[in-house]
């Protein structure tokens, strides 16, 4: 049974390996009828004004959302997607009402420009409710929803009260397993101090990864696959751990306990230590964002690889599509469980590093 | 590269949004729920601690009542005990007092006896002399008839009483 296991996954990843080969030969080919893999794949990964849901016989069905500018030429701006066209034009511009345009096509987005004597100039302030804002917004609900119902039960309950079921049980749980499995054992007294903000980032991050994995409304945003909300997240950490830091952390950095050749005529130490300060957050942000956007750039491609061999057309695409459809349904399922548990991880470890980085700019001298 | 180019937008709102959702969550959320949780952890340790000490005050109680049941039953046989000797030698001292007594009173009843023996002998010696002197009274009023014969008897006795 055991070896039955491994050579059904080696033949298949055998299959896989042979068709993927085919299909580069033939993606082109695939491309010319109408599937860009590059094309999808920044579709979903990628932020954008409005909110594609399907295609409906050719039709899009889009969400409409909000969009706010500031153009130095006519100040501030609310608009609506669905006052711009849905299809660009041969420019690559989607135009709108009042001289204004988004760059780039449907799917991606691009940057809202102004027509100002016939060129086209950016707009400066652009905090428009994007895709990605708006799955923001709703993760911020769920989040706070998720974690204010359980805490309204604490403020109704007394100690000696029954314990808690159902949701509020399971959330009890979980926020006291990150607490005391990660942040209490890493910041030892003064996990208290940080909890609430360590928690935020885990929770935070956490449905932020679920809604990334499913994919529909009101997930399907792929923010923590998103630079702009890792970056924030690693600043916020980058901020705390050097606002908090002792002396010993910042001893530590410029004075490190090293031969003082190393340090003395040439800073090598105390060079190196500094850009370490800026690396950690960059890790931070780095890996969160490239482990999410992996992880949805699998899914997407193996799903895509349906298309595009049934794309290749005539007979041996039919034949190909048809063998790769249940592989990659498969690869897909396993794909999906993967991601739940990077979910986790990813969240887990931020939290856990930021928890460290936190602990090391308190660590007393060793 | 746009997906390595951070968005300005979505990096404001996000900022808006987090630092929101966290102040929120600092106020009412996270601290509630540990404090809680941690308080309830504290609460049912403590409980189930009192509750091993109250089986074990229990089990201790069941002990003590058993030593004290056994102590009482030991106590029980040896006032029993006690009180069979007290009674045995208050039997043996009544019955030498008894003794002691009817010795006594035999005694005593002996030397009564005695006495009234010797009280009887001796009034029987007095009658028995005063029986003797009337009879020698008689006999020696019959013998006194000659005076000589009389004569020579009242020297005999004047002989004898000197």
């Amino acid at each position: 049974m055991k070896y039955l296991k491994s050579i059904t996954l080696i033949l298949a990843l055998a299959f896989f390996a042979c068709t993927a080969a085919f299909a580069q030969e033939h993606g082109e080919e695939a491309e010319k009828e109408g599937i860009s893999l590059k094309e999808i794949l920044f579709g979903h990964v990628q932020d954008s004004y409005n909110w594609h849901l399907f295609d409906v016989n050719g039709h899009p069905v889009v969400i409409d959302l909000p969009m706010i500018f500031y153009s130095q030429q006519s100040g501030f701006h609310v608009l609506c997607t669905s006052q711009f066209e849905h299809h660009p034009n041969a420019e690559l511009l989607r135009e709108g009402p009042d001289g204004f345009a988004i760059q780039g096509s449907a799917e991606e987005k691009g940057k809202i420009v102004e027509n100002v004597n016939g060129e086209w100039q950016p707009v400066c302030f652009d905090i428009s409710i994007t895709k990605q804002v708006c799955v923001v917004f709703i993760d911020a609900i769920i989040l706070l929803l998720c974690i204010l119902i359980p805490a309204r039960w604490c403020k109704k309950h007394k100690i000696d009260d029954e314990a808690p079921k159902g949701f509020t049980g399971l959330m009890h749980m979980f926020i006291m397993s990150v607490y005391d499995d990660l942040i209490k054992s890493t910041l030892g007294e003064k996990a208290d101090k940080y909890a609430p903000y360590l928690l935020t980032c885990f929770f935070f991050i956490f449905f932020a990864n679920l809604m990334g994995v499913m994919p529909f409304p009101p997930g399907g945003g792929n923010i923590t696959g998103n630079i702009a909300v890792t970056a924030f997240l690693a600043i916020c950490t980058f901020l705390i751990t050097n606002a908090t830091g002792n002396k010993h952390y910042w001893m530590e950095i410029f004075w490190p306990e090293v031969p003082t050749w190393l340090k003395c005529p040439v800073p090598l130490m105390p060079v190196i230590e500094l850009f370490g300060v800026f690396i950690k957050p960059i890790v931070l942000c780095v890996r969160l964002f490239a482990n999410m956007l992996a992880g949805h750039a699998i899914a997407i491609s193996l799903t895509c690889m349906i298309f595009i061999m049934f794309a290749i057309g005539g007979f041996m695409g039919n034949l190909l599509g048809g063998f790769i459809t249940p592989v990659s349904v498969l690869m897909s399922i396993f794909m999906m469980a993967l991601e739940l548990l990077v979910c986790y991880i990813q969240a887990m470890v931020f939290t856990l590093l930021s928890a460290i980085y936190i602990q090391m700019s308190h660590a007393s001298h060793h | 590269m746009s997906l390595l180019t951070p968005d300005f937008g979505l990096f404001f709102w996000m900022t808006v949004v987090f630092l929101c959702v966290l102040g929120i969550l600092w106020k009412w959320g996270f601290p509630v729920i540990i404090n809680m949780v941690n308080e309830r952890k504290e609460y049912i340790d403590g409980s189930l601690k009192k509750a091993h000490e109250a089986t074990e005050r229990l089990a201790n109680i069941q002990k003590e009542g058993e030593e004290l049941l056994r102590v009482a039953r030991e106590k029980q046989a040896s006032i029993l005990k006690e009180a069979k000797e007290t009674h045995d030698t208050i039997v043996a001292k009544a019955e030498s007092d008894a003794r002691e007594q009817a010795n006594k009173m035999i005694a005593e009843a002996k030397s009564q006896i005695e006495a009234e023996k010797a009280a009887a002998i001796r009034e029987i010696r007095s009658q028995v002399a005063e029986l003797s002197v009337q009879i020698a009274e008689k006999v020696i009023r019959q013998n006194l008839s000659n005076d000589k014969a009389q004569m020579q008897l009242i020297d005999k006795l004047l002989d004898e009483v000197k």
